[in-house]
């Protein structure tokens, strides 16, 4: 096992969020300027109580039906799995991101982005998850993660993704 | 930058007057005076010829080319105008004082003769100009002439354009403007926007803000000189408004846990009305910007975003998805009920009603198509004027007779553009920029 700096393990919700940037003063590119929450010994993804852990085993986005904001039966087992996870690694905050697919105007879309990503603070929230702990942003159609124009690619970008930033609550 | 204008006395002609207001569809030519009167049928554009402006000194020679060059780029870009080449001119014009010899003119076909003359000294030009009627054989109206400096020699131009383009069509020009845009580089997953600036044609691009935070729908002010847009500078969506001339900005509103966007001024420039969401829900609110004071206008569990105020200030058009998908709402600018004007098949968003208050912008979506549209304030009367895979956000020149939108082509390669249309669906156009570029807003005719 190896150490690593803290923002080294970032790596897994970098490419989901290219240019996100949380409040917390991490830097969603990993620039090393982190280490706010401590080192641990980070295995790699079967850490479970790793980010990666997170982000591959536990999931960290779901998927939105064009134009819907309601959580579908997959999508409230992984939001499930991810308020136990939060729960248990009170060292993490979390910046929901909610995202469109291009089929849309700028504006609504935006709108939709904060919809979707409320639904997700709002599941959180209900099962125990302290609120203080989650924030949302939409990032509209101004983020897509797969770039192709049809289905099979508008169907991933229409997602909600719950990018974890270290560092506990602090006020 | 100001201009001084003024007539040059010894060219005083009778100015014939025309009545304006008339809108829609093409251009008519009619027998009488020369006149193109913009109405239902489509008829061939209008033929000008413009010599090259008479250089007035050595040094004047490459200016006043370039300035007659412009003015003929102006007038050709509308559709209404096409120019005749100067190939084809049997005489020239040496010397701005001289009658015109209409009959070389009238031998080409050219309706109407556009002359100038340009000097300069020390930093500044002069301009002046005649616009004629070759077949009346007449002037049409006075000669003028412009001053300014030789840095702004293509804002003379383009005051020239608009004068002749008023006086042949008698409704307002809308050359001598700037629009704001988004200029774009990048894959199409991690695109960098940067806030723009340009003259209407393309020309004068200055940048706003570098790329480091993503910003989106910039907006001008009535009078032009300050900007409203979106900035995820925050690391979340905020609306800012920024001065134009000294390129300061500042956050409207900043409430925790909150975004706001789709901002848009109010006809005296007074007050943002703009979109909040909060806890996953978006509204309408106004915000007076001198005292920050803010003001809820809806309060539904519905989308409310993309407004826009009618010139004269009493109302506001939205867009809202409260029936089940978006569609065109209008209410009192100070809240209140609204009424649905939307009523075709598919979805309606951002619209924008134009300058001259009698029409609406917006962009549909329907059966996997976008369309750039136009309808009565009532919603009555709808056409659209362009399709293709994504067509959205259209801003209204000056005058209300010519739009500009963003067009994005499909797939990974996909890229924004600018493409401006006439509200008669005809003489659609890509707005040439150096890079990828959307969202563009025109500002009003500068002073």
């Amino acid at each position: 096992m190896k150490h690593f700096a803290m923002t080294a393990l970032f790596v897994g919700a970098l490419a989901l969020s290219a240019c996100s940037k949380d409040r917390f003063g991490s830097d969603g590119y990993g620039n090393g300027a982190g280490g706010a929450g401590g080192d641990y010994v980070a295995g790699s993804a079967s850490d479970p109580r790793s980010p990666a852990y997170f982000n591959q085993t536990v999931g960290d986005r779901i998927l939105f039906a064009v134009d819907q904001s309601n959580l579908s039966p997959d999508a409230v087992q992984v939001l499930t799995q991810q308020a136990t996870w939060l729960i248990e690694n009170t060292s993490y905050t979390a910046v929901i991101e909610g995202h469109a697919d291009e089929q849309g105007t700028r504006e609504y879309n935006l709108a939709l982005g904060a919809r979707r990503a409320s639904a997700v603070q709002n599941f959180l929230i209900d099962r125990g998850v302290a609120p203080n702990r989650l924030q949302t942003v939409s990032y509209g159609k101004e983020r897509p993660l797969e770039i192709c124009s049809d289905e099979l690619c508008y169907s991933k970008n229409r997602r909600a993704v719950t990018v974890l930033a270290a560092g506990a609550i602090t006020s | 930058m100001g201009f001084k204008l003024r007539k040059i006395s010894c060219l005083i002609a009778a100015c014939a007057m025309f009545a304006g207001g008339a809108m829609s569809t093409a251009v008519a030519q009619s027998q009488g005076p020369l006149r193109i009167e913009i109405t239902d049928g489509v008829i061939e554009p209008l033929p000008f010829a413009i010599p090259d402006f008479v250089a007035e000194d050595g040094g004047s020679n490459d200016i006043a080319r370039s300035i007659s060059r412009v003015i003929a780029a102006d007038l050709a870009s509308t559709g209404l105008f096409r120019e005749i080449p100067q190939d084809a001119f049997i005489s020239g014009i040496s010397n701005f004082a001289n009658p015109v010899a209409y009959a070389d003119w009238k031998a080409i076909n050219a309706q109407a003769l556009i002359t100038g003359a340009v000097s300069s000294a020390g930093g500044n030009v002069n301009v002046k100009f005649r616009v004629f009627d070759v077949f009346s054989g007449q002037p049409l109206g006075e000669g003028l002439q412009f001053a300014g400096s030789a840095a702004g020699w293509r804002r003379m131009a383009h005051k020239v354009a608009d004068i002749v383009y008023s006086r042949i069509t008698g409704e307002s020009g809308y050359f001598d403007s700037r629009v704001v845009f988004v200029s774009e580089s990048g894959p199409k997953n991690a695109r960098r926007k940067r806030l723009a600036i340009m003259d209407y044609d393309g020309a004068n691009v200055q940048y706003l803000t570098d790329s480091s935070a993503l910003v989106l729908a910039p907006r001008f002010s009535p009078q032009g000189d300050r900007v409203l847009y979106t900035s995820y500078e925050t690391g979340f969506p905020q609306v800012y408004v920024l001065d134009v001339a000294t390129v300061g900005r500042r956050v409207l509103s900043s409430q925790e846990g909150t975004m706001t966007f789709a901002p848009r001024f109010s006809p005296d420039g007074r007050t943002v009305v703009y979109s909040l969401s909060a806890g996953g829900n978006t509204d309408l609110y106004t915000m007076d910007i001198a005292s920050g004071q803010a003001r809820r206008l809806t309060q539904a569990p519905s989308i409310e975003t993309a407004p826009s105020f009618s010139p004269d200030g009493s109302k506001i058009v939205f867009e809202s998805d409260r029936s089940g998908n978006q569609q065109l709402y209008v209410m009192p600018a100070s809240g209140g009920e609204a009424t649905r004007i939307s009523f075709g098949q598919g979805r309606y968003g951002t619209p924008v009603w134009s300058p001259r208050g009698d029409l609406i912008a917006f962009t549909k979506q329907n059966a996997g198509r976008f369309h750039i549209g136009v309808m009565r304030t009532d919603g009555s009367e709808e056409r659209l004027l362009t399709a293709s895979f994504l067509d959205e956000g259209p801003t209204w020149s000056p005058n209300g007779r010519v739009i500009m939108f963003t067009r994005e082509s499909q797939g990974a390669s996909g890229e924004a553009a600018l493409y401006s249309v006439d509200i008669s669906g005809r003489n659609l156009r890509r707005v040439v920029t150096e890079g990828a570029a959307s969202d563009p807003a025109w500002s009003p005719l500068l002073n």
